[in-house]
């Protein structure tokens, strides 16, 4: 019982952290795309995971994004 | 039962805190413990953040947990998304927090341990704080909209401009300052110097791997950076100990600047995965580590701090910068007390990802008390050196004299002990060949860290955890600086894009080049100058860094006070209105010093005049002659600079002040801009545990 809370608070934390460093992003990416544009015939082709990153970096450092 | 508990909890904090606070006020002994700093920072941290935060959330704000934030209703699966709060809240301190908490209050520890101490937790938790968390919020009402924008749709579109224009100005002078702090790091200094240089090709390494090799796998490049970082600490022992190779890294002070205003130009002009992104991923980390580092050393060590709680220099005759404690104090530590800078952020990325508001308090309040506690750890840091040692360090050869006879004379007649021997022995047990005159906040911070580390973990590697603490601080130093770069040509281009449109294209490349050389020779110059500064250029950039900065979180604070008094919360209006009086006052004062002042150490036209007369006269020296005209010239700018920036401060004041008053006297004003309420549809648990 005890051993099931700690693993699944551990596998949160870890869920978290992937979250946090980016690693998951392309995982996030693919859900929003099943649930938002499958559906539509005009829908956006799905980026591979590598498309992704670069994309997703780009955009990431337009702006202010990094204080004092 | 549970009820009582609690009250009996709080009203412990409460008095421990007034014990620690009274006990670092009033000790004028030889020395304090700085775990009463700790202690009196985190239950005043509590004692806030429990109290007055949830308070400004509850009545001031009424933040309302049913309505559908933007990153529900707009949600793209990009910039708008929602995000656990402990996601949403690492990202926002990521942000926030850069070399500022540090090198500030180094510098301030000049008026002694106390002032500055007191600043940074009275100005986090009634200021800063505040600023971040209202700023948040009023940014997540208007769909993310940023700081200028909403200046723009509240107040007016002076306030807007004046926003973008203070921000870019700041921008050039901040990144100007921190290339001279690394600079001054690196001067003749082989190890740091390659240790430094070695992270430009580690990050681009990290950059190609997570690129081509490993797409997307951050954690795991990271690691591998980390590593290479740290071996890179260990590597430029040895080429510092190799003879043939320590000429290629020995350097004066200006081939280092050029070399950084060279890569600043690269940085702004390569692809962000090869450079940019990958050394950000680094410097989070380091960041993140070294401050859990350092925090547990502090604790398990708990050194005694050597600085007085108040030095004679608040008669503003202080040698790492001229200037009487009301206002520089203040203007000096910034960041980890309120920091302008930090609402561009809270008006970003951070209200796009936010859940629920219901996250508002931990993230825009919670992060800047983490962010105020990082600066009490760099106070720490500086403050158990001995005060002879520090002001060795810290202070300019133009101030004590190049030699290090003269410079220990002239400390000692301060009252402060200090030997030639004691300080080559240190700089021995660095690894440096000097420690004398090494301005700008991070050497001193380095043996500050190292002897704190070398305490607690290990007293041998003295010299390793200097060169680490260096390495540190220029790596993330080296992130704002290219990350403001690159936002500088942004906002360069979408300026130019208004007269010509192919110069506002982001990736025409003509445009990147032109507009990110204009960037870079607007900090490169101020640069330049700080480094051929006999004086050492700190004590000119760093009040005119802070002067901007808390002239940003004036405006800041002046947008969130129209918006409270237009929304008919006159009543609360003094929760961000006590701040700004504060911050007007004190940047309006140190402005008028700057500019007006007679002490050549303080007004920067009375140091123009100054130097143009013992110019006139054949009084200085040849090689500062040499230098002079452009120093005069560079004084009267900066006193120029000063000027513009108090009058912006002062139209965005006037303009807010018309606009609340025209709303108290019932007449028309611009309607507010908040988005209509929308009823949560997230099962927000999943995204908020």
């Amino acid at each position: 019982m005890l051993k099931n809370l700690i693993e699944k608070k551990l596998c949160h934390c870890w869920h978290l952290i992937q979250q946090l460093s980016g690693d998951s992003a392309y995982a996030q990416y693919l859900q929003h795309h099943a649930d938002f544009h499958t559906s539509s015939l005009d829908a956006p082709a799905t980026l591979s995971r590598k498309e992704f990153y670069k994309y997703w970096q780009e955009q990431k450092w337009t702006g202010v994004k990094r204080c004092c | 039962m549970h009820k009582n508990f609690k009250f009996i909890l709080w009203i412990l904090v409460g008095l421990l805190g007034t014990f620690a606070l009274s006990t670092i006020a009033l000790n004028r002994g030889e020395s304090i413990n700085s775990l009463w700093l700790i202690t009196a920072a985190i239950c005043i941290y509590a004692i806030a953040y429990r109290f007055y935060a949830a308070w400004i959330a509850a009545k001031v704000l009424v933040i309302d947990e049913t309505r559908a934030t933007p990153a529900e209703r707009l949600d793209n699966g990009r910039d708008y998304m929602p995000t656990n709060k402990w996601v949403v809240f690492g990202h926002h301190f990521a942000a926030i927090a850069g070399p500022g908490p540090l090198i500030g209050p180094t510098l301030a520890a000049q008026f002694g341990y106390l002032p500055g101490t007191l600043w940074i937790l009275i100005g986090a938790v009634l200021g800063g704080a505040v600023q971040d968390m209202v700023t948040l919020f009023f940014s997540a009402r208007r769909n993310g909209r940023s700081l200028g924008q909403m200046a723009r749709d509240e107040i007016g579109v002076i306030g807007g401009t004046a926003a973008l224009i203070g921000t870019f100005l700041i921008m050039i002078i901040l990144i100007a300052v921190l290339g001279l702090v690394v600079v001054n790091a690196m001067k003749h200094s082989p190890w740091a110097t390659s240790t430094v240089a070695a992270t430009i090709p580690i990050a681009m390494l990290i950059g190609l791997y997570m690129r081509h090799i490993r797409p997307g796998c951050v954690m795991e490049a990271s690691a591998i950076g980390v590593t290479l970082l740290l071996l890179s600490v260990f590597a430029g022992g040895w080429i510092d100990h190799n003879e043939t190779l320590r000429v290629y890294f020995d350097h004066d002070g200006l081939p280092l600047a050029f070399a950084i205003i060279a890569y600043g130009f690269a940085a702004a002009v390569l692809p962000v995965w090869l450079l940019l992104a990958p050394r950000d991923y680094l410097s989070t980390y380091m960041k993140l580590g070294t401050v859990i580092l350092l925090a547990i050393a502090i604790v398990i060590l708990r050194p005694d701090i050597h600085m007085p709680a108040i030095t004679q220099f608040t008669d503003g005759t202080g040698p790492i910068f001229g200037g009487k404690l009301f206002p520089f104090v203040f203007i000096t530590i910034a960041c980890g007390a309120i920091s302008g800078f930090h609402a561009l952020i809270a008006s970003g990325t951070t209200p796009k990802l936010l859940a629920n508001e219901r996250d508002i308090r931990m993230i825009g309040y919670g992060a800047m008390l983490l962010e105020s506690f990082v600066a009490i750890m760099a106070m720490i840091a500086a403050t158990v050196l001995e005060p002879g040692v520090f002001f060795a360090i810290n202070s300019p050869a133009g101030v004590v004299g190049k030699e290090a006879i003269d410079a220990v004379a002239k400390i000692n007649s301060w009252g402060f002990t200090v030997t030639v021997e004691q300080m080559n022995q240190l700089a021995k047990d660095m690894g440096e060949s000097s420690l004398f005159a090494r301005t700008g906040g991070a050497p001193s911070l380095a043996v500050g860290m190292a002897s704190i580390f070398g305490n607690a973990f290990g007293k041998g590697l003295l010299a390793l955890w200097y060169h680490f603490a260096i390495m540190f601080e220029a790596i993330f130093i080296l992130t704002t600086l290219d990350a403001g770069t690159r936002v500088g040509r942004f906002m360069l281009q979408d300026m130019l894009g208004n007269f010509n449109k192919k110069l506002g294209e982001t990736s025409y490349m003509p445009s990147v080049i032109f507009t990110s050389s204009i960037v870079v020779a607007g900090w490169g110059y101020f640069l330049y100058i700080g480094v051929i500064d006999p004086n050492g250029g700190v004590n000119i950039l760093w009040p005119l860094f802070g002067i901007a900065n808390q002239m940003l979180a004036a405006i800041a604070l002046c947008v969130a006070t129209g918006i409270l008094v237009k929304n008919g919360k006159l009543n609360y209006a003094w929760v961000t209105g006590l701040p700004l009086t504060w911050l007007v006052t004190i940047t309006t004062t140190a402005a008028y010093q700057k500019i007006f002042s007679d002490d050549i150490r303080v007004g920067f036209f009375a140091a123009a005049n100054d130097l143009s007369t013992k110019l006139a006269a054949g009084l200085l020296a040849p090689e500062k002659a040499a230098v002079a005209p452009q120093l005069i010239f560079n004084q009267q700018l900066d006193a120029n600079l000063t000027m513009f920036f108090v009058v912006m401060l002062w139209i965005v004041i006037i303009d807010m002040l018309l606009v609340c008053t025209r709303r108290i006297l019932g007449k028309p004003v611009l309607p507010c801009s908040e988005v209509p309420h929308t009823e949560t549809q997230l099962n927000n648990a999943w995204v908020r545990d």
